[in-house]
């Protein structure tokens, strides 16, 4: 499979009162022709953020200051923001689903109107046969009734079928790719285990590739192929998503996965929480983020920069000094 | 000591909580939502019964009458085995002495004017569990440091503290009344993953701590109650549609909303995702305003036959301990 998206260096900050926050802090990560990728971390780990840059959603004082964004040989970020050549890829070829399907759909307008919109915009569809694909595309996402509910406003459906309208937006221009940024988050147990499926199930009809940004390590592992974990705007750790579970590498993914309590496991495992919390990202030290937290933080971390991702194995990278070649031993124990 | 585990100290039976809906200019009442509709269940001493449901199934509504929160439509609530459903209001202190409730979001359960120390030591006061100032600062520190507090932190304010630690906070003043029953309302869902390992730790070790210390722990994430709770009862639409051992429960689930319930929540392990069997439910929850006729789940059911949807099956023992609200069981 070809690569689609190919993301190098990406870094995002922004200028606040406090002093500058590296939200994204040099990132690399990219994406194939129909591949299911996951994008996980913590609340404040930059991982919305670096799904917006490559959008170039990033408003003001948050800044792309550096990478670049590889799009079907072209670099996004050299486009303007608001330029015709973004406006005609946003939407269009890389869409986006976002968290709260209340606050991401236009309370004013009718379901109908805000997926005609992006129809006759992208695909120039005259009025009637974007309102015919849009009752289309609600009927597809498993809307009942569509041919009435297309006139319905946003108030008048519920959480789940909100996001399910969302994904109709997002799939109605036929993109390359799909984010999905933390789609399901803010819905109920059995109404995410249908959107995740209904999107796998879209992306596959439409050959599609899938970006899941979410801090659920079971949503990841239950549908994508890679991982990419992230931890103060920096990737930690990347690879098959069966090599990390299996195999995994870095002291925060290690904390992760240990941290969490496994629906099939009896009750009487002692939890083992990650120590002290998560970075104020406002004038980080160029060091390990993750190091205060660390149990197996060394003096090195303490002073050398942040360890870049080497490569050790298949597609396994990881950024960690516990993983120099020297230091091999002491893992395996 | 175990005759007294033994002990029920919850009782709840048959309970109803119905919120009128009123129209008009007169506030008329023209309908119910029943967001508790006979709900049964009994809690011992020193245990932990998970309660979880999707939202809106009137599981945070159950906890709040059972502190009295709500006045009970119907039904009964026996603490200790005292009565205290109708318990005029001046003596419903006394038992909010001994329940405490923590609460799910550990950011507008705190007063902001409050410091932290006031914040715990609040309880103290209301209930005169201390006598002499000296006593209630003793108290307070012994308190941030169960825990896990530093107890110079006491004259922050809540905006000073990490969610993490707000929610220490919470479970703080939830002890220091020493209740014998904390009724936990989603402590942890608006924490960071790695922060909610920390707090569920924390409980369990309180409960180590105190013997005898039972919690309700209300929850929508099964993995956290799996973890955390001896039984576990699954509400759906204002009912309970199974209740039982929690091992069991997840081992052997007998109701078909349990077990749509269990396989939709993703285990964090690849391998044993890729041979699990997904049952994916039709639709979304009904307003508890118009629930279905029957057994309310029969609408998304992938077993239901026609008498579902005419009979609301009762609650009944399948084995020992294990009660399910099914009538092809």
């Amino acid at each position: 499979m070809s690569t689609l998206l190919e993301v190098k260096n990406l870094a995002t900050q922004f200028h606040t009162e406090g002093g500058i926050v590296k939200a994204v802090d040099g990132i690399s990560f990219h994406i194939d022709e129909q591949e299911i990728v996951g994008l996980v971390g913590e609340s404040g780990c930059g991982k919305s953020v670096s799904q917006l840059s490559v959008m170039q959603l990033i408003a003001s004082p948050g800044k792309i200051v550096g990478g670049e964004v590889i799009f079907e040989g072209q670099n996004l970020l050299q486009y303007e923001p608001n330029g015709p050549e973004m406006r005609s890829i946003r939407g269009a070829k890389i869409a986006m689903i976002f968290q709260e399907p209340m606050t991401s759909l236009n309370p004013v307008l009718t379901i109908g109107r805000q997926l005609t919109e992006t129809l006759e915009l992208h695909l120039k569809m005259d009025k009637e046969s974007a309102r015919k694909r849009a009752i289309e595309l609600l009927g597809m996402v498993g809307i009942p009734d569509a041919e009435n509910r297309i006139d319905d406003y946003p108030h008048q459906f519920s959480g789940g079928m909100r996001q399910r309208v969302m994904i109709a937006m997002g799939i109605s221009c036929n993109p390359k790719i799909l984010i999905a940024d933390e789609p399901t988050t803010a819905l109920d147990v059995t109404t995410q285990a249908q959107l995740l499926e209904l999107m796998k199930d879209m992306v596959e009809r439409f050959h599609a590739s899938l970006i899941i940004v979410t801090h659920n390590l079971g949503v990841v592992a239950r549908y994508a192929k890679r991982i990419y974990i992230m931890y103060a705007g920096r990737i930690v750790e990347s690879g098959s998503t069966k090599d990390i579970f299996a195999n995994p590498r870095h002291p925060y993914t290690v904390g992760l996965l240990k941290c969490i309590p496994r629906l099939d496991e009896e009750k009487g495992r002692k939890l083992v929480p990650i120590e002290g919390l998560p970075p104020n990202l406002i004038n980080m030290r160029p060091t390990c983020a993750f190091y205060p937290r660390c149990a197996e933080g060394s003096e090195r971390c303490s002073k050398e920069p942040w360890p870049p991702l080497t490569h050790i194995g298949n597609q396994h990278y990881v950024g960690c000094f516990l993983n120099d070649k020297e230091k091999k031993s002491e893992l395996s124990t | 000591m175990s005759s007294q585990l033994n002990e029920t100290i919850l009782d709840v039976r048959d309970l109803k909580m119905y919120f009128p809906v009123t129209r008009g200019l007169l506030r008329r009442k023209v309908a119910d939502v029943k967001a508790v509709d006979g709900v049964t269940f009994k809690l011992k001493k020193g245990e932990t019964l998970g309660l979880v449901g999707e939202s809106g199934c009137g599981k945070t509504t159950v906890g709040r009458c059972i502190i009295r929160l709500y006045q009970p439509t119907d039904g009964q609530i026996l603490f200790e085995g005292e009565d205290i459903t109708n318990l005029p209001e001046e003596k419903i202190r006394n038992i909010r002495r001994k329940v405490a409730l923590i609460f799910q979001d550990p950011y507008s359960s705190l007063d902001p004017r409050q410091s932290a120390g006031n914040i715990v030591g609040e309880p103290l006061k209301i209930h005169s569990l201390v006598k002499s100032p000296s006593e209630y600062r003793e108290k307070v520190e012994e308190l941030f440091r169960k825990v896990g507090l530093d107890p110079s932190m006491k004259d922050r304010f809540p905006h000073e503290f990490s969610g993490g630690q707000r929610q220490r906070i919470g479970v703080a003043r939830a002890l220091a009344s020493e209740p014998s029953l904390i009724i936990c309302d989603e402590p942890i869902s608006a924490l960071d993953v790695s922060i909610q390992a920390q707090i569920i730790n924390l409980l369990e070790e309180l409960q180590e701590g105190f013997k005898g210390l039972s919690y309700l722990f209300i929850a929508h994430d099964l993995s956290v109650v799996r973890h955390i709770s001896n039984r576990v009862a699954v509400m759906y639409l204002g009912r309970i549609v199974e209740i039982t051992d929690s091992n069991i429960l997840y081992s052997n689930p007998l109701h078909p909303y349990t077990k749509a319930l269990l396989s939709a929540v993703p285990i964090a392990d690849p391998f044993v995702e890729e041979k699990r069997e997904r049952i994916i439910l039709r639709g979304e929850v009904p307003s508890p305003l118009n629930p279905p006729p029957g057994c309310s789940f029969h609408p998304r059911c992938f077993k239901a036959i026609p008498e579902c949807s005419q009979v609301i099956p009762p609650l009944k023992e399948v084995n020992t301990g294990h009660e399910v609200a099914c009538i092809n069981l």
